[in-house]
């Protein structure tokens, strides 16, 4: 049994460290998650503390809340995880409108654009950090609009362009171009960008001397629609996330939820969220493969996979009606019974997919020019992946094997046997050669969950949570006046605060969730596995070439839909 | 010298009689419409999840070569359709402004899903409520995404929009928003 740090140890701890005015910490314990609430110019001393001491290797997240009506206007979020134990712990902080924090960039590189991201959307200034400029929105926005005052349909448009800069580093000359250096302007409407990413760079022939990413370009405002909308609403805009693993959002909010309103979803539910997590894991590494395929010249791997996701875009088609953006998931379980047949042909397609698995490996793993082109190029150490905060299959790529399935595994992920593939350089080769072994290993998932379906509902039966049969709204009174409350008055969690992260394609997605007891989330703040990724990318490209910075973002599968949220 | 060829193949002396067999008459403009529309060349402008299933309409299964129109051009001046695919937020508004006016005439503009076409369901402070706020479009397709099928429809709408030269006032009277 891993041994978890309770309160009393901490706080023993703490109180040997003289730094600490631990007399002023609050500890909370409430929903299974541990939080502890502490002065503000504590910050700094105690994360080197809980970092170098009680080994909380990753910051997960850092974000703000705003409570309008107090004096100490916000709170500054720190999410911590023990990769060891799987301990996770919260840290929280006030801060006044017009004070500020200090920067934890000194203790997690990774703290960087979390912060940056915390400044845009709140104005929470975070002193000692390099480069504090706005990230999200666009540079000539005006207000901060996670502000509870900032209303939020009101659009501010944009004229005009950044045009190349590169203050993204201590000590470099700022927005002054070398006139010996070739300035190149990458995206955002660019094939390898992917639509909306931008890189700036600076060549010295074809290498790169300083690079510089712009992000913000599919920022649709998804934490402030989620503070306008019912519980039940933001399901959809949670597919629009990772846009092209949707259901693994849909999973990952209502578990957040589910967890707040103290609910266990039936065994059969879990069984069908696990199916669809797993699928789409599949048709998102699809896409990942892929499309890295395509940016590197090679177009085959495309039109040979993309058979296979559209194989599984059928599947999910059959059990809801749509193909992407499914929202399949319901708070309490699923939304409907999958139709006849539906097991059957997912063991088909796992049937089809074993073998489409070993000729695409063999297609591209064993292709010359891909391995030229990917091995050995842009390589991280674990260390240095675990201080930006990456998870998922590119950390796992560095021979790390942290998987939250493992980790702190849910829905029965413990009874499955599969197995965590690691690569051992971290470059890009291993990023795909992770990628299509977890393929392999995600069709042994789903393969022996579709042989081995638990009975019962799909859902669970709280009238105050799930919407009742339309049966029953059309067929009695009770089921309508059933479906008209709930829908006129929404779901309720208690007041309180969970965190709640699965694994997703691209690594750890988490949701943090604040409820002030009414029927909108108060506030919801989305981790994506993306943005810890992509902010690392001008310093490990640095000093490559530039067809392997196009490599390297294609391998790192951003997804703007959650980058940007 | 091919004339006696053809005359001693066919067995006839008669000019006029042979002209008729391998040539027909028509408008220059029927032509020139019948070649843009069979050749569309897409700028595929995908932003968000519309892109992924842009990505499908350009797949195996449902293959947009079938309608001429598979010649992906990532460079402005080389294609003739703006398929916009996605959410245009306000940031990227000025940049989808820019897009448009390097492409070279005659160009045309498609708006794949509801986010591009009006915003969509976010009502929300940092997106564009709709492309044609700044740039004329030629046809919206409705969906979230919306279904290959239902791409492929609009661009069967926009060829015969071609074919049958309907006049686009929208182009005509647009004005290049001040950026």
């Amino acid at each position: 049994m891993k041994h978890l740090i309770s309160f009393d140890e901490l706080k023993s701890d703490f109180v040997k460290n003289q730094s600490l005015q631990v007399e002023k910490y609050i500890f909370i314990d409430a929903f299974g998650d541990q939080a502890i609430e502490v002065p503000k110019d504590d910050i700094v001393v105690l994360m080197q503390f809980l970092f170098e001491v009680k080994q909380f290797d990753f910051l997960i997240d850092i974000c703000g809340v705003d409570y309008p009506d107090r004096a100490l206007r916000f709170d500054v979020v720190y999410h911590l995880l023990n990769s060891i134990t799987g301990q996770r712990l919260r840290i929280k902080s006030q801060v006044a409108e017009n004070e500020g924090v200090e920067s934890v960039i000194q203790v997690w590189k990774g703290a960087d654009w979390f912060e940056r991201e915390a400044f845009d959307m709140f104005g929470i200034k975070f002193h000692g950090h390099p480069n504090l400029r706005k990230i999200l929105t666009h540079h000539e926005f005006v207000g901060h609009p996670l502000r509870k005052d900032y209303e939020a349909s009101r659009q501010q448009s944009c004229a005009t362009s950044l045009p190349i800069h590169f203050d993204n580093e201590p000590g470099s000359p700022g927005d002054v171009l070398n006139p010996k250096l070739l300035p190149l302007n990458i995206g955002p409407s660019h094939p390898a960008m992917h639509g909306t990413l931008r890189v700036m760079a600076e060549l010295d022939g074809e290498t790169i001397v300083r690079a510089n990413c712009e992000i913000g370009y599919l920022h649709r405002c998804f934490e402030k629609m989620a503070e306008t909308h019912p519980y039940q609403q933001v399901i959809p805009y949670t597919d629009r996330l990772n846009y092209c693993s949707a259901p693994m959002n849909n999973i990952g909010y209502c578990k957040a939820v589910e967890r707040l309103l103290e609910v266990e979803i039936p065994p059969k539910a879990q069984a069908i969220r696990i199916i669809l997590a797993e699928l789409s894991r599949i048709a998102d590494h699809i896409v990942a493969v892929g499309t890295g395929g395509v940016d590197l010249g090679a177009l085959s791997a495309f039109f040979h996979l993309f058979v296979f996701r559209e194989k599984i875009y059928d599947i999910f088609e059959k059990l809801c009606g749509a193909r992407l953006t499914v929202s399949l998931t319901r708070i309490g379980g699923i939304g409907n019974e999958p139709p006849e047949g539906w097991y059957q042909l997912i063991l088909d397609f796992c049937d089809s997919m074993d073998k489409e698995i070993d000729e695409i490996s063999r297609l591209m793993l064993d292709n010359k020019i891909f391995v030229k082109r990917t091995m050995g190029v842009t390589p991280i150490k674990p260390q240095e992946a675990v201080a930006w905060g990456y998870t998922g299959p590119l950390l796992r790529a560095t021979g790390m094997a942290h998987d939250i399935r493992k980790l702190k595994p849910y829905y029965g992920y413990d009874q499955l046997d599969f197995k965590i593939p690691v690569g051992t350089s971290g470059d890009i080769y291993d990023r795909y050669l992770v990628r299509i072994e977890e393929m392999r290993e995600s069709v042994k998932i789903v393969r022996q969950i579709c042989k081995n379906i638990p009975e019962g509902d799909y859902t669970i039966r709280d009238k105050s949570i799930v919407l009742p049969e339309k049966k029953d709204v059309y067929g009695n009174i009770e089921g309508l006046m059933n479906h008209f409350m709930l829908i006129i008055k929404g779901i309720k969690p208690p007041q309180g605060e969970v965190y709640d992260a699965t694994e997703a394609a691209n690594g750890e997605l988490g949701y943090y969730l604040v409820s002030d007891g009414s029927a909108a989330p108060y506030r919801l703040k989305v981790r994506p596995p993306c943005f810890a990724i992509y902010q690392s990318f001008p310093s490990i490209v640095k000093g490559s070439m530039i067809a392997d910075a196009i490599a390297a973002v294609a391998s790192m599968n951003i997804i703007a839909g959650e980058l940007d949220r | 010298m091919s004339m006696s060829l053809d005359s001693a193949m066919t067995g006839t002396q008669n000019h006029d009689d042979l002209t008729r067999s391998f040539a027909f008459t028509t408008q220059l403009d029927a032509v020139m419409t019948w070649g843009q529309r069979n050749s569309l060349w897409p700028l595929a402008y995908g932003t968000a999840c519309c892109g992924i299933e842009l990505m499908s309409v350009m797949g195996p299964k449902y293959d947009l070569a079938r309608f001429g129109a598979e010649v992906v051009r990532f460079s402005p001046r080389q294609s003739d359709l703006l398929l916009v695919a996605g959410t245009i937020t306000e940031k990227m508004a000025p940049v989808l402004v820019r897009i448009y006016r390097q492409m070279l005439e005659p160009k045309y503009v498609l708006s794949m899903g509801v986010c591009a076409s009006s915003g969509g369901f976010y009502r929300a402070y940092h997106v564009l409520q709709g492309i044609d706020k700044v740039i004329p479009v030629d046809v919206f397709i409705p969906g979230c995404p919306p279904t290959p099928e239902a791409v492929l429809d609009g661009i069967m709408l926009l060829q015969k929009m071609i074919k049958d030269q309907n006049p686009r006032p929208w182009k005509q009277n647009w004005k290049a928003p001040e950026l």
